[in-house]
């Protein structure tokens, strides 16, 4: 089934027909007194395949099927039923809900039990991912969203649902980026910024914000709070692909901080059915790097110990084949575990407080000095 | 009397000087059975207050069930205990039986050995008759009052009431009053009957080895019989009857050759009217032809014609060897009333709040010439306890046996049986764990007790053997109900995981395509039935479904309460769970939920 595209209205018939087709599928099943089903893609590493001449991550074709006369998928299937409905009312009312809105829109005991339709909002989110990749659409698609994550600012205006947004005077505080970025709610204005500079976590942006950062480099600076979300990821997608813009992250030196950049770059393993419209194989990594606890002459109070949990991650990242084949990533890896510990961005203001944005970046950025 | 010397030196005179033969002979004199039994009540039954009480009820309820049913009346029984002070009762035991007729009362109560039971063999309760005299004997020790007896021996005739005193020196009673009843004394409501009182200590406490433990399990032996019980407290306990038929009588059958002892042959062929050896072989036992007869003559070196006066002690010892030697038929088991098993079934059913019962009557065996046969109850689940160790309960000639479990070749038996392998759990050299209540009764014209006081039968191999067989048969159809049982749990909650999310479904099924939810509700619950039938379907060797997959079905030995079986508090593993991962191995596979879900950040 082909990804959808298109205009808002023809969007939501398309999901609606989907929608339709499921209820339909299962509604003759159960007349025909068979045991009814729905197929849905597996989301997990074997089902994820790297494009090489792309360079994203793309989902294979493995489904799960889900049936109802199984004791261990009933309840499960029953919530894919119950929530593809709530979907239906969404999009038939033309209004959109959050992840956390649709858990409480579907959520009720069940007649004659005291079993409620779902435990708590992770068991809903789960089969709503289920939903989107099982009727081959997206969440905005069915008018979700999820909660508001990752902050903007730098050297261009936005139009968000019609306000013009200049995110050269956004205060310290930026432009809360949404949840859905698409270009039917957002479309960009005027741009002077050359790159996008994105950071891991909001701490760290305040850093290069208050400094003005952006205007000195004349970029656009951004953060996902951790793991980015979909809304940062399909920004920052856009950013490159439409503007045209180099998109360079600061990450924390950890197996975490590693795994961000490969989202960004590649896609996620979760959600690698979205990796054509959000994957940026151009990305870069900047830092920090293993090497700079030496080069940069940390003190040992920033060192924080790698614990099993993190070598086993290193070890399973080193092993993707977007990283096998990169010599330098392979060499990064292996001093960080050689070091025996991990570093944040926040380090590097031991230093001095302000020694990330007027040495530390600058002076990578001018050697492009990054790892790709 | 041996027993009756041996009590004689125990008082010896005072053999400072030494006595003479003559003065030793002075105090030597014989005792009477009565006055040795004072002595020894512990041999019968009354070593204290508390076994006292039982054993007094224990003996009237058995010699009146004895009686009924010889005379083919289906037995009314009322026992009441009157209780005077802490330490003093008033037992009175009535049947509807033929009653006594006036002649024997003083011969019935008031001696000891006296009855009709112990000279022959033939399968009833008493069998020394020495219970229920000595329970009277027992009473006038303790209290000084005397058995108060009122019998009736037919609607038209006045019901005699006798008080009567033993006179344990002599071994007879004295009757220190005799009042004729008026004809409508509406005693007995059949118009006929027995009635006994007795005063005596004793101590009422509820529980194992109490009367009321004794007649809750006679009621199970005996579900032929009506009980009617007043308790110390002056509660009213009925025990229903659980059939209308009476057992048929048992007959009475000639020793076995191969079950007497020398001194018993010997004693035999002193009483015999016979005159020839030949004679009294073929008469005075059973299955000795005139073949048989000559066979054993010629090993012992006599004709059968030589005369039975003639026969000295070595000849006597010879015959008895080749006895031994000769092959005998076995001894004819027709003579044995087995409750059987449809009665055991309604006496459990009647007295168990059980949910599975069974049942098993062994075909007869001999043992040392006596035959005997086996029969085995047990219950299983209910409301019985299921953290404790299993109940056994044990019945000779249909009598509960309360004192010496442990000492009871049935005890022993149970300990033996595999009981893991019917799927109840058991402890090396102890008994098992479950909600279960095993019944062992034997039956025999001769129970071989471990003493007179008849608490617990003596372990004979080939009893001990019956009894594992039986046992094992109705472990065997536990076995098959345990496994049933797990398989209707299982199908239960697979079709309530199924029903429950099938209204939801529906539901937003009709919500998202117009079809009516009732059309979709009522076909998934369809589905939901034939799946779990599906599931829980037994499959023959060549995997074809098998019909009738259940062999208790149609057996008649088993009776099964599903309503109890509802009831009963459930395994913790059978408890139908929402998170259920358990049975996904039977329809295919999918990660528990709590494990699949994914964290994820949005």
């Amino acid at each position: 089934m082909a990804r959808t595209t298109g205009t808002a209205k023809g969007v939501r018939a398309e999901t609606l027909g989907k929608i339709n087709s499921l209820g339909a599928a299962v509604a003759k099943s159960a007349l025909a007194e068979s045991d009814p089903f729905v197929d849905v893609p597996m989301r997990t590493i074997t089902n994820t395949s790297y494009n090489e001449a792309r360079r994203l991550l793309q989902m294979g074709d493995a489904t799960l099927r889900r049936n109802l006369f199984n004791t261990a998928q009933a309840r499960k299937f029953m919530q894919t039923v119950l929530l593809s409905k709530g979907c239906k009312d969404l999009l038939e009312a033309g209004k959109t809900l959050s992840l956390r809105g649709m858990y409480y829109k579907s959520l009720h005991t069940i007649a004659g039990t005291n079993e409620k339709t779902f435990e708590d909002q992770e068991e809903s989110d789960g089969i709503l991912e289920d939903i989107e990749v099982a009727l081959a659409t997206l969440r905005e698609n069915l008018h979700l969203f999820a909660k508001k994550r990752g902050t903007m600012v730098g050297n261009i205006t936005i139009v968000d649902a019609g306000d013009t947004i200049d995110c050269r005077k956004m205060g310290t505080g930026g432009y809360a980026i949404p949840s859905i970025c698409e270009p039917s709610v957002i479309q960009f204005g005027k741009c002077e910024a050359k790159f996008v500079l994105h950071v891991e976590k909001d701490t760290v942006w305040s850093r290069f914000n208050e400094d003005r950062f952006w205007e000195k480099h004349n970029c656009i600076l951004t953060e996902g709070s951790g793991q980015p979300p979909r809304g940062v990821r399909r920004l920052l997608y856009r950013l490159n692909k439409e503007l045209g813009l180099p998109v360079i992250c600061l990450l924390d030196c950890d197996p975490w901080g590693h795994y961000i950049y490969s989202v960004i770059k590649q896609g996620s393993i979760n959600l690698a059915f979205e990796s054509e419209r959000m994957a940026i194989p151009e990305a870069k990594y900047l830092g920090i790097r293993a090497a700079d606890f030496e080069r940069c002459g940390l003190s040992n109070d920033v060192k924080i110990s790698l614990n099993d949990r993190d070598i086993e991650r290193a070890n399973q990242i080193a092993e993707y084949p977007w990283f096998a084949k990169k010599k330098p990533w392979q060499k990064e890896i292996q001093q960080m575990l050689r070091n025996g510990f991990k570093m944040e961005v926040e380090s590097l203001i031991t230093k001095d407080i302000s020694y990330v944005t007027e040495s530390y970046v600058p002076e990578r950025l001018k050697s492009k000095e990054w790892l790709d | 009397m041996e027993a009756a010397h041996e009590v004689a030196m125990t008082k010896p005179a005072p053999r400072r000087r030494g006595a003479t033969a003559e003065e030793l002979s002075a105090q030597q004199r014989e005792i009477s059975v009565s006055e040795f039994f004072a002595k020894n009540r512990h041999l019968l039954g009354f070593d204290n207050p508390r076994k006292a009480l039982l054993t007094a009820v224990k003996e009237a309820v058995d010699n009146a069930l004895d009686a009924c049913e010889e005379a083919g009346i289906l037995p009314d029984i009322r026992v009441e205990l009157l209780q005077r002070s802490e330490t003093r009762f008033k037992v009175t035991v009535r049947d509807n039986g033929p009653g006594i007729v006036r002649k024997q009362i003083e011969n019935v109560f008031g001696r000891l050995l006296y009855g009709s039971k112990f000279h022959r063999l033939k399968m009833s309760r008493g069998q020394q008759g020495i219970g229920i005299s000595a329970a009277g004997m027992y009473g006038l020790m303790t209290t000084g009052q005397p058995v108060l007896i009122i019998s009736k021996t037919h609607k038209k005739k006045p019901a005699v009431e006798i008080l009567l005193k033993m006179d344990t020196s002599k071994n007879r009673a004295d009757v220190v009053s005799e009042t004729e009843h008026p004809e409508d004394d509406g005693i007995f409501a059949d118009g006929h009957g027995t009635q006994v009182s007795i005063e005596m200590e004793g101590k009422y406490q509820q529980g194992r080895q109490s009367v009321d433990e004794y007649l809750d399990q006679t009621a199970i032996a005996n579900p032929h019989a009506r009980f009617t019980y007043i308790t110390p407290s002056n509660e009213t306990v009925e025990f229903k009857r659980g059939t209308n038929e009476l057992p048929p009588e048992a007959k009475e059958i000639l020793p076995h050759p191969k079950g007497i002892e020398l001194g018993t042959l010997i004693q035999m062929m002193e009483r015999t009217e016979r005159s020839q050896v030949g004679g009294f072989l073929q008469e005075e036992f059973s299955r000795i032809s005139p073949s048989v007869s000559r066979e054993i003559c010629e090993k012992s070196g006599i004709t059968p014609r030589t005369w039975v006066k003639q026969v000295g002690h070595a000849q006597a010892e010879a015959i008895y060897k080749a006895i031994q030697e000769v092959k005998i038929m076995a001894p004819a088991t027709d003579c044995l009333v087995p409750i059987g098993t449809k009665a055991l079934l309604s006496g459990l059913l009647k007295e168990v709040k059980a949910e599975f019962f069974t049942a098993c009557t062994r075909p007869a065996d001999v043992y040392r010439g006596n035959p005997f046969l086996i029969e085995v109850g047990l219950a299983f689940g209910g409301e019985l306890p299921k953290d404790e160790l299993i109940r056994v309960i044990r019945f000779a000639n249909r009598v509960p046996l309360l004192y010496q479990q442990s000492a009871c070749s049935s005890f022993k038996a149970v300990l033996e049986t595999t009981w893991k392998n019917y799927g109840i759990s058991q402890s090396r050299g102890s008994l098992p764990e479950g909600p279960i209540v095993v019944m062992v009764h034997m039956a025999s014209v001769w129970v071989p007790f471990t003493s007179e006081s008849k608490e617990a039968i003596a372990d004979y191999d080939e009893i001990r053997k019956e009894m594992k067989l039986a046992l094992q048969e109705v472990g065997r159809k536990l076995g098959i109900y345990m496994r049933r049982r797990q398989r209707m749990r299982n199908e239960g909650e697979r079709r309530s995981i199924f029903e429950r999310y099938i209204g939801e479904i529906s539901q937003a099924t009709e919500a998202i395509t117009g079809t009516s939810a009732k059309r979709i509700y009522d076909s998934l619950l369809k589905v939901a039935k034939k799946k779990t039938e599906e599931a829980d379907a037994v499959l023959d060797e060549e995997g074809r479904r098998v019909k009738d997959a259940d062999p208790l079905q149609s057996d008649e030995s088993v009776i099964i309460l599903p309503a109890r079986a509802a009831e009963a508090p459930d395994d913790a593993a059978a408890q139908p769970t929402r998170k259920s991962s358990g049975n996904a191995g039977l329809f295919g596979d999918e990660a528990a939920p709590s494990k699949a879900r994914r964290k994820r950040k949005s």
